[in-house]
């Protein structure tokens, strides 16, 4: 039991420590930012605002706030925390994808900071997809719509995969102007051609059937399940099978890759390329929920993911954890910025603190002496290595 | 050009120019240096015996600022030093030329040496003119022409380590330290050295020669100290010593490991290299029409300096580089251009010479690193995932036959000693089904034990039936295993001799000259299929 | 080849170089790609101060958000407490001072950052590059959101060189180009000379060159490699905080979330163009963004003939499209360059690895 313990605190504590020390310094920020609210310095509203997050997030709630007094009191409403517990759920699906599609990315050395672009070309795909199959019978329609993002997001992952492994172009440049040429095109294109007349703001035609079917609550829809399912096949990919051991060794020793028989360059197309599907099934799920393609779209979850990533460790259980965590915070964020009035950003500020102490994670393993193991994963190295390499 | 190799003349009471007394460094778990006492005197050349891993470069470590001692003092002309940094060395006039070069192979031979020791027009800008002024004057103080616009990373090893000599002399040095010069030296690149040396030594400057090369040091030095496990075990004049004294000094027993290599019953050639043509990385072609064959059940060693096309052969010959023109064939098969993973099916093995860099996932537990070549075979797989009960049973077994220490197999290979990462690549190439294997300096900085282990595995391999192809730039390990011994210089091969008769001078001068010491005995190399000329 | 699709290209082509090489030579498209390419090259100094001392910085984007947030900030700040105050040189108002002040403070603190991260934690450089482009958008975004400051500090102005200069021949067209811009912009051309120099030919330029490329043969020799490191990794945080201050108090008189648009990547691409060197950075910044100016200029004054007219009604049938497209170029070209040309261009050896002394225990 004890060696269970110590070999869990190995792992997680700096994962822990950061999500403490990130959450110790936005308390101080929003400290800061009660100045510039209310022209006062209120002490107590993190723990308002953290209390009015966790109850956004899950329904359980334990202050009672009437006007400037706080008292505790422990409650929780069933049907609110319900509905709490199924948009955090909603709000993590996108997260974990986003996880997946950094994560996966990391394992073989490489660091996919395309995500954004790669949700923007696989949320279009399925919206057009949707829209041409809004007629048919629900199942197909889903299907097809979904399997379109997942094609439109592979082959955006492609493009920067391929550049990589051809031309030795890091994928830590291309794919931020990826990102970038995604969204002028898309936006152009939306305007220009898939825009359908009626609605006041310019987007694509209803997706009809092709719709995310919601199985629970509110939102609880599909793409939860599906997701679900992908962790579970990940892992078995990456730790069970003989291509998952190839992908991990090209990551950690791209040279013994090569010795060994293995062919890098295939390694890094594929990758890339299964990590632009993950992404694009995040963007097909979003726009299949919300039925359209809006000519201005845009999410933080491909930036989000790398936080993800690196809190889970860029493991398929890890990035799960992590991922549960920040879509807790996205998920009641809203409720802080009604109640607590504090703009919902702060939620991205704590998610860059977070990556912040994990960068400096050696500093936090030196203060604690004990036997914790490192968090950014071993492959990290590779991928700052090839910034400077020429050919694969 | 001959100089007349004689110490000069000192008296008893010339204070040494550099003495270390009572020296002693300890790492955890090891003790570098254990009360040294050492002495130099103004213009003696002054040679470090020792194996590797005795002391010697921890002892000049702490000379050169780099390390500071636990007890001890050092004493610069009699006077007690603190030495606080290369920079504090530098500035009292000791320079350290390095066993690997501290060159910037981008910058060119002026930059590299104002470096740290800027020659400056003004506050701000360096004054180049009079830096090449001085360095072209400097050069031929000691005999050698030097353009100091020349980038260092086109200039050939000899050079570079002139210009390492040179960056000690532009600050003035009085005391040189030498770390393995002569290591990636040819003999005739050495003897010009040492002809530099011992200028420098008649101008007053003192010299401290680190080397492991009995020949050598009896050749050059006025004084020599052998240092083993940390203490000095003795200080010889040349005169007065030979090699066997020295070696016996050194390892401490009277030794010669020699593995027993018995005769070999060679079939018919398994491995067929005809005229093959290999570029490097630059395009430039390293390899330059090489054609030789290796039997079954027969060590074939390739002996010669590094540097000569070896790494691109064995790179061509093993998938990892695409050759330029020639053929491969292997077990009747053209090969030629086929990459590692083509070659392993058709069984072939090979142990790499950088076995951190191709030969491990130093990440990766051991036991994943002992199926590396095998990942995606049976038994290793079973249908679509890998079989992990199999791969736990073979490195069980593979740690216990090879002598692996290890706590466990599932620890990662970086916990593993040198010796010990050697043995696991060893344990995976030999264990498979081969019929060619490809051994890139096998034993290179491994102990005593694990070299000897290695050796005798090398040996059944042969005598099961195996093809050995045996790549070391250690010509005593090529001498002692090979049955035929081919030279390569400037990537051709020069000359096929029988192993076991050949001669160490012969083959070291063809490694060296790319001709033999007799000029009247053929030097032709013999079409494939007839046996080897003696050497 | 002449009609592809029914569109005669080489016409085309050749009505296109007509076009540029007259707007090159007679209207203000070098002034106006010089100043787009400010905080490209800018970002790319920065970027050749680092990595030449062996640190790769993919956080200019945030050094840069971070310092046009800042500056701004400092500059609506001092402006409203000093309404009407008297304006110098360049209109260089006190708070337009001190907002350029505090944008170069900005970027050589969150350097100070990046350099702690990557030379004495020694985390992975490209982690701490990303996490500070994160936390810069998050945390400008945070501010702005919160403080939503509505005030304007306005902007410096531009060189106004005598008419009599202007025409004359060849220098004329030089002095319309480097000089009649915004402060900021007009040092981009000095700046870039002076470092260039000093990076070939003073000590402290070749100091820093071995540093990135061999920082165990500069340690051997003497030199502070920690140091080395720090101290340009710092001052290339100066160069970020002038291209986020050209971006709030040069170019626009405002801030918005997330402004920089990957400038700072765009920036990345330069300094890799160009060989790491400030001169063939600021090169390939000219060439990523003239690109931008050229669209601006074909939309404002469209080419004559056929090629006019083709791109008039390629515009009329799809204007978010034709928009867009031209936004688009600098990365589009971005890409195409690093593609075709980051095979056969060297970093410095030793980059991203950090520096561990030997002997350290």
């Amino acid at each position: 039991m004890r060696a269970a313990v110590a070999r869990f605190w190995a792992l997680a504590a700096v994962p822990i420590i950061s999500i403490v020390l990130a959450l110790l310094l936005g308390s101080v920020l929003i400290i800061a930012s009660s100045l510039v609210t209310d022209k006062s310095l209120n002490l107590l509203l993190p723990i308002v605002a953290y209390e009015n997050l966790l109850q956004g997030a899950t329904g359980l709630s334990f202050l009672d706030v009437v006007g400037r007094t706080v008292t505790i009191n422990f409650s929780i409403d069933p049907d609110q925390a319900a509905r709490a517990l199924t948009s955090t759920m909603a709000a993590t699906s996108p997260l974990v994808l986003s996880g997946l599609a950094v994560g996966i990315g990391f394992k073989a050395g490489l660091f996919n900071i395309g995500g954004t672009g790669q949700v923007l070309v696989g949320g279009f795909m399925a919206a057009l997809a949707g829209a041409a199959v809004a007629q048919q019978p629900a199942p197909v329609a889903v299907a097809i719509a979904i399997l379109a993002g997942a094609l439109g997001g592979a082959l955006y992952g492609f493009i920067p995969g391929a550049l990589k492994a051809f031309t030795g172009a890091h994928e830590v440049v291309s794919t931020i102007m990826l990102n970038s040429l995604a969204a002028f095109a898309i936006v152009g294109l939306v305007n220009d051609i898939f825009k359908i007349t009626g609605p006041s703001f310019a987007r694509t035609a209803d997706v009809g059937n092709a719709a995310m079917p919601i199985l629970f609550g509110r939102n609880g829809n599909l793409g939860i399940l599906i997701t679900l399912v992908l962790v579970v096949l990940t892992w078995v990919l990456i730790y069970r099978t003989p291509l998952g051991f190839e992908i991990r060794t090209v990551g950690a020793n791209p040279s013994a890759a090569r010795y060994a028989g293995m062919s890098p360059r295939r390694l890094i197309i594929l990758v890339m390329s299964l990590c632009g599907m993950f992404a694009g099934l995040a963007g097909a799920f979003e726009i299949l929920s919300l039925g359209y393609y809006p000519a201005i779209f845009g999410t933080g979850i491909g930036f989000a993911g790398i936080t993800v990533a690196l809190l889970g460790r860029a493991h398929p259980v890890g990035i799960l954890l992590a991922a549960l965590l920040l879509g807790a915070m996205r998920a009641g964020a809203p409720a802080m910025q009604i109640t607590a009035k504090i703009p919902i950003e702060i939620i991205d500020v704590i998610q860059g603190l977070i990556l912040l102490f994990l960068a400096a994670e050696s500093v936090i393993r030196h203060l604690l002496r004990s036997r914790t193991e490192r968090v950014t994963p071993g492959e990290i190295g590779t991928v700052s290595r090839t910034y400077g390499e020429t050919t694969v | 050009m001959t100089e007349p190799l004689t110490a000069p003349p000192t008296t008893p009471e010339t204070v040494p120019a550099l003495e270390m007394r009572g020296i002693s460094k300890r790492y955890p778990g090891v003790v570098a240096n254990d009360g040294i006492d050492i002495d130099v005197r103004p213009g003696e050349i002054h040679a470090l015996l020792g194996e590797n891993g005795a002391g010697k470069t921890t002892l000049m470590n702490i000379l050169y600022g780099l390390a500071t001692p636990d007890s001890g003092e050092i004493l610069l002309d009699g006077e007690v030093v603190g030495i606080d940094g290369p920079a504090d060395a530098i500035k009292r006039g000791i320079s350290m030329v390095h066993q690997h070069f501290m060159l910037v192979p981008v910058m060119s031979v002026a930059d590299n040496i104002l470096l740290g020791a800027e020659t400056m027009a003004n506050a701000v800008f360096l004054d180049e003119t009079e830096a090449h002024r001085r360095i072209v004057e400097l050069g031929k103080r000691f005999g050698f022409e030097i353009d100091p616009e020349v980038k260092v990373g086109t200039l050939s090893v000899g050079w570079q380590q002139r210009v390492e000599i040179l960056k000690a002399l532009y600050r003035q040095a009085r005391i040189l330290v030498l770390d393995e010069p002569t290591a990636v030296l040819t003999p005739q690149e050495t003897k010009e050295i040492f002809v530099v040396l011992r200028r420098l030594a008649t101008e007053g400057h003192s010299i401290i020669f680190i080397s492991h090369k009995l020949n050598e040091v009896l050749e050059i030095a006025d004084r020599i100290t052998v240092i083993r496990r940390g203490k000095v075990v003795g200080t010889r004049l040349p005169a007065e010593t030979d090699e066997d004294d020295l070696a016996a000094l050194m390892v401490g027993r009277n030794v010669q490991l020699v593995v027993d290599r018995g005769e070999s019953h060679p079939a018919g050639p398994t491995l067929i290299v005809s005229d093959l043509k290999v570029d490097d990385d630059r395009g430039q072609q390293t390899v330059n029409g090489v054609s030789f064959e290796v039997r079954a059940g027969e060590i074939l060693g390739v002996a010669g300096v590094a540097g000569n096309g070896q790494e691109e052969l064995v790179e061509a010959l093993t998938g990892l580089r695409r050759p330029k023109s020639g053929s491969v064939s292997l077990g009747g098969r053209d090969v030629t251009g086929s990459g590692p993973r083509e070659l392993q099916r058709r069984g072939m093995s090979f142990v790499p010479g950088d076995r951190q860099r191709f030969g491990l996932v130093m990440s990766f537990p051991i036991s994943d690193n002992l199926v590396l070549t095998q990942y995606d075979e049976a038994p290793y797989v079973k249908g679509l995932f890998r079989n992990d009960a199999a791969i736990a049973t073979w490195a069980k077994r593979a740690i216990a036959e090879y002598d692996i220490r290890t706590p466990s197999a599932v620890v990662p290979a970086s916990t593993l000693s040198g010796g010990n990462q050697q043995k696991a690549v060893v344990a995976r190439e030999f264990s498979r089904k081969l019929s060619v294997l490809v051994l890139d300096q096998p034993t290179r900085g491994l102990d005593v034990g694990s070299i000897e282990f290695i050796h005798r595995q090398v040996v059944a391999k042969r005598d099961e039936g195996a093809a050995i192809l045996l790549v070391s730039a250690e010509l005593d390990e090529v001498l002692e295993l090979s049955d035929r011994v081919v030279v390569m210089y400037r990537g051709e091969i020069v000359a096929l001799v029988d192993g076991p008769t050949a001669e160490r001078e012969n083959v070291g001068l063809l490694m060296a000259a790319g001709r033999r010491a007799i000029p009247a005995i053929e030097t032709a190399v013999p079409p494939a299929g007839q046996d080897a000329v003696p050497g | 080849m002449d009609a592809v699709f029914g569109i005669p290209v080489l016409g085309f082509v050749l009505q296109f170089l007509a076009y540029l090489i007259d707007a090159i030579f007679t209207t203000n498209l070098p002034a106006q790609t010089l100043q787009l390419a400010t905080p490209i090259a800018l970002g790319a100094l920065c970027g050749v101060m680092n990595e030449r001392s062996g640190i790769v910085n993919i956080g200019i984007e945030g050094m840069m958000l971070t310092s046009a947030f800042v500056g701004f900030m400092a500059a609506v700040v001092v402006s409203d407490a000093m309404p009407g105050a008297e304006s110098g040189i360049f209109g260089f108002t006190p708070a337009l001072a001190v907002g350029l002040l505090a944008a170069i403070g900005a970027g050589m603190l969150v350097s100070l950052l990046h350099a702690w991260l990557s030379i004495t934690v020694r985390a992975d450089q490209i982690i701490s590059g990303t996490v500070i482009n994160i936390i810069a958008l998050g945390l400008t975004g945070y501010l702005n959101r919160l403080i939503k400051p509505s005030g304007s500090a306005g902007t410096l102005d531009q060189l106004n060189p005598p008419a009599q200069l202007l025409d004359l021949p060849v220098v004329g067209w030089i002095v319309r180009m480097f000089l009649t811009s915004g402060p900021i912009t007009t040092s981009v051309i000095f700046l870039v000379i002076i470092l260039q120099v000093m990076l070939f030919r003073s000590r402290w330029g070749l100091r820093t060159r071995a540093v990135g490329e061999h920082p165990r043969a500069a340690d051997t020799v003497g030199i502070d490699v920690v140091r080395v490191r720090y101290r340009n990794v710092v001052i290339g945080g100066i160069f970020a905080g002038l291209a986020g201050a050209w971006l709030t108090l040069e170019f626009n008189a405002s801030f918005q979330n997330g402004m920089t648009a990957n400038r700072g990547f765009i920036a990345l691409a330069a300094v890799i163009f160009g060989r790491w060197t400030p001169i063939g950075a600021f090169g390939g910044a000219l060439l990523f963004m003239v690109w931008e100016a050229l669209g601006i200029a074909i939309r404002s004054n469209p080419p004559p003939g056929d090629l006019g007219v083709f791109l008039s009604g390629i515009q009329a049938s799809y204007p978010s499209i034709y928009n867009n497209f031209f936004g688009s170029l600098p990365y589009l070209l971005t890409l195409i360059v690093l593609a075709g040309v980051v095979g056969r261009s060297i970093p410095p050896a030793a980059i991203g690895r950090p520096y561990v002394k030997e002997g350290a225990s």
